[in-house]
């Protein structure tokens, strides 16, 4: 009997054990493919994988950065003199024009003459710059120059300025914009919750009578159980409008709207675990200020805010960390616009609304699929930061008891 | 215990006997098949038909895996697509089933009713940015888009930027829905969204795209008679080698009967 009890011990220990080693794998290997797949970014060509970019032989200039292909496309830069080349008008050239120079017929059963037509006609126009599939560019044929292929750029991905993920023929990946949207939407966030969250802790802690406490409580953890989504849905409907309308805005889809969700969302997380910090001061503390002829309230300033100081700022940076994640209802009310934030009354765009919005049709394997995955490992990197931040603070709790 | 397994196997072997047809690919399209199969499945049960979204891209590249009988797309196939297709020795076929208009819409109290192609190319690449210029009041111009990974977003980018980029810095939702909430709640706003989402809410533009000579306002009659420009073929692709297969599905559809669930999802009938 001993003996069986002492194997079925053994078993849930090693399958305790088993569980926890697995857990751990699974989480490091998640980590593993999201850099994997998004460190492949910066091998990837600056225009689109399996395209080139042709010129006319005589054209003095090679090389092109992303940038610079945008406005030729958008018919921003309109002459090669803005480029450093000679003075003539850029004409622009994408593959599929081909077909209304020539008929369908002259290009040959599995398309074998494509390539000589398309340098035929770009020998005849020396101020194009064509956009042709790599399989059928005329590289070697005459009176046609390829452009050099440029890859991605580290510094281009983390400062760039543009975020156009779907432009063709090179698309910009500038992610500062929605770093800066993401760490300004939580920064205004937790300054809005933190006030707010302190207030209702102490008054929890400290104030409230044990009844008030037994109903509040719960209703606000309840707060934390509300899908995101249906916060993001309120927003929409309720909260930007009123925006909009307090302020005589031109869009009520600003910065604020989605500060002021996450703060609504962050409160539980900071409420809750500032309210224990507080309760965990020794009670002989409390009295022996009260002994002393403080009143209640030089005790809270005093005594008890300075002891549970260190569980304070866990609590905020626990908050950070929920607003600086939170995709669904930041989605719903900023307006996701890829711009530098500069005012709360302006829409941004965040780092995990992104992710979300766009991985559904990115194609796998794509530039695209990867700089988000790269966007991925930015934001685990900041959350790391904050949860690693969060356990230093409460550590220091401890050593202080 | 036997019975249940017994109902099991015959069901299973019941289902892989009948002629089963897969439908994979564009969200816009979704809908429309979706109907389409129900009615289709209601005149003789023994026939399956399984609809699937995803995306026009994911729905050819599905055909190209072999792992759809019909891809259901809302663009034109792509060249390289087809090559793709070819280098496997597939010939695909494609048949219209619907044509889909989209409206450009504003706020309802926007004294503005007509746009040219031109004047919509500046608004949404960014160069007019005030309604003042385009004869409205003096209000900021606010446009929305839908998500760049979206069908309508490339559709629209095609037909009316003509290839441009949108500006940057483009308000982008993830819905049609939530453009037709943001509009109707937003006085400068300016957005896009199939015939089918034309509500009360929000006001439709009459557009020009010969530079104001005629004005067309979005309507499936319109749409129909080919004055409305903005219009985008709902395609089907198939592979030659199962015509047969596909074919009563793809014929239901163009029949009258098909083509009246065509109008009543709010796309524009072929016929």
């Amino acid at each position: 009997m001993k003996q069986l009890r002492k194997i079925a011990e053994r078993t849930v220990e090693t399958l305790l054990t088993a569980s926890g080693a697995i857990t751990t794998l699974v989480i490091f290997l998640i980590i593993v493919f999201l850099f994997k797949e998004g460190l492949g970014l910066f091998n990837s060509p600056v225009v689109e994988k399996g395209y080139v970019l042709c010129v006319h032989e005589k054209n003095s200039v090679a090389d092109l950065t992303a940038y610079q292909i945008k406005q030729i496309f958008d018919a921003e830069v309109e002459n090669w003199k803005a480029l450093g080349g000679k003075d003539e008008a850029i004409e622009l050239f994408r593959f599929e024009e081909i077909f209304n120079h020539y008929p369908e017929a002259e290009f040959g059963e599995d398309y074998q003459y494509l390539p000589d037509k398309l340098g035929e006609y770009i020998r005849h126009s020396s101020g194009i710059i064509a956009f042709l599939p790599k399989r059928y560019a005329p590289v070697d044929k005459p009176g046609v120059k390829t452009l050099r292929e440029a890859q991605i750029r580290i510094t281009d991905f983390f400062f760039g300025k543009e975020w156009m993920p779907t432009s063709t023929p090179a698309p910009l990946f500038g992610v500062l914009p929605l770093i800066m949207g993401t760490l300004w939407v939580s920064f205004f966030a937790i300054l809005i919750a933190m006030p707010l969250g302190m207030g209702v802790a102490i008054y929890l802690s400290e104030l409230a009578n044990e009844r008030v406490r037994k109903i509040l409580k719960p209703t606000i953890e309840l707060l934390a159980g509300i899908p995101s989504v249906v916060y993001g849905f309120f927003g929409l409907v309720v909260l930007v409008p009123f925006i909009q309308q307090l302020f005589d805005l031109p869009v009520g889809e600003t910065a604020l709207a989605g500060s002021v969700i996450l703060a609504i969302m962050a409160l539980p997380t900071i409420i809750t675990v500032a309210e224990d910090a507080m309760r965990n001061t020794p009670r002989a503390m409390r009295e022996a200020s009260l002994a002393l002829g403080a009143t209640p309230w030089q005790t809270i300033c005093r005594v008890i805010i300075p002891y549970a100081s260190s569980g304070i700022s866990a609590a905020v940076v626990l908050g950070i960390g929920r607003a600086v994640g939170e995709t669904m209802a930041v989605l719903m009310v900023t307006g996701n616009a890829a711009v530098m934030p500069r005012t709360l009354f302006e829409p941004v765009r965040t780092i995990p609304a992104t992710i979300a919005a766009e991985l559904g049709e990115a194609p796998a394997g794509g530039a695209h699929y990867q700089s988000l995955f790269l966007l991925g490992c930015i934001l685990f990197i900041i959350t790391m930061i904050i949860s690693i931040t969060a356990e230093v603070i409460s550590k220091k709790q401890h050593h202080a008891v | 215990m036997k019975t249940i397994m017994l109902t099991a196997v015959s069901l299973l072997l019941s289902l892989s006997f009948v002629q089963a047809q897969r439908i994979k690919g564009s969200d816009t399209v979704l809908p429309l098949s979706q109907k389409e199969a129900e009615n289709y499945m209601k005149i003789d049960p023994s026939r399956t038909v399984t609809v699937t979204g995803g995306g026009s891209g994911v729905g050819i590249s599905a055909l190209l895996e072999g792992t759809t009988d019909i891809a259901q797309a809302s663009r034109k196939i792509k060249f390289d697509e087809r090559q793709k297709l070819q280098a496997k020795g597939k010939k695909v076929q494609e048949a219209v089933i619907a044509y889909d208009a989209l409206a450009i819409v504003v706020h309802p109290s926007n004294k503005v009713t007509h746009l040219t192609r031109e004047q919509l190319e500046g608004i949404f690449t960014g160069k007019i940015k005030n309604w003042k210029e385009l004869g409205g009041a003096d209000l900021k111009i606010v446009p929305y888009a839908r998500e760049t990974s979206s069908g309508t977003y490339e559709f629209f980018k095609e037909s009316v930027l003509k290839n441009k980029n949108y500006m940057n810095g483009m308000m982008s939702m993830p819905a049609t829905g939530s453009i037709i909430q943001s509009i109707s709640q937003t006085k400068g706003a300016i957005g896009y969204v199939g015939l089918a989402y034309l509500n009360k809410d929000v006001k439709a533009i009459h557009v020009s795209y010969d530079k104001g000579a005629t004005y067309t306002a979005p309507s499936v009659a319109n749409a129909k008679n080919e004055t409305y420009p903005i219009v985008r073929p709902l395609l089907y692709y198939y592979e030659a080698g199962s015509e047969k297969q596909v074919k009563p599905f793809i014929d239901y559809i163009l029949s009258p009967e098909g083509q009246k669930t065509v109008r009543e999802i709010g796309f524009v009938p072929v016929i």
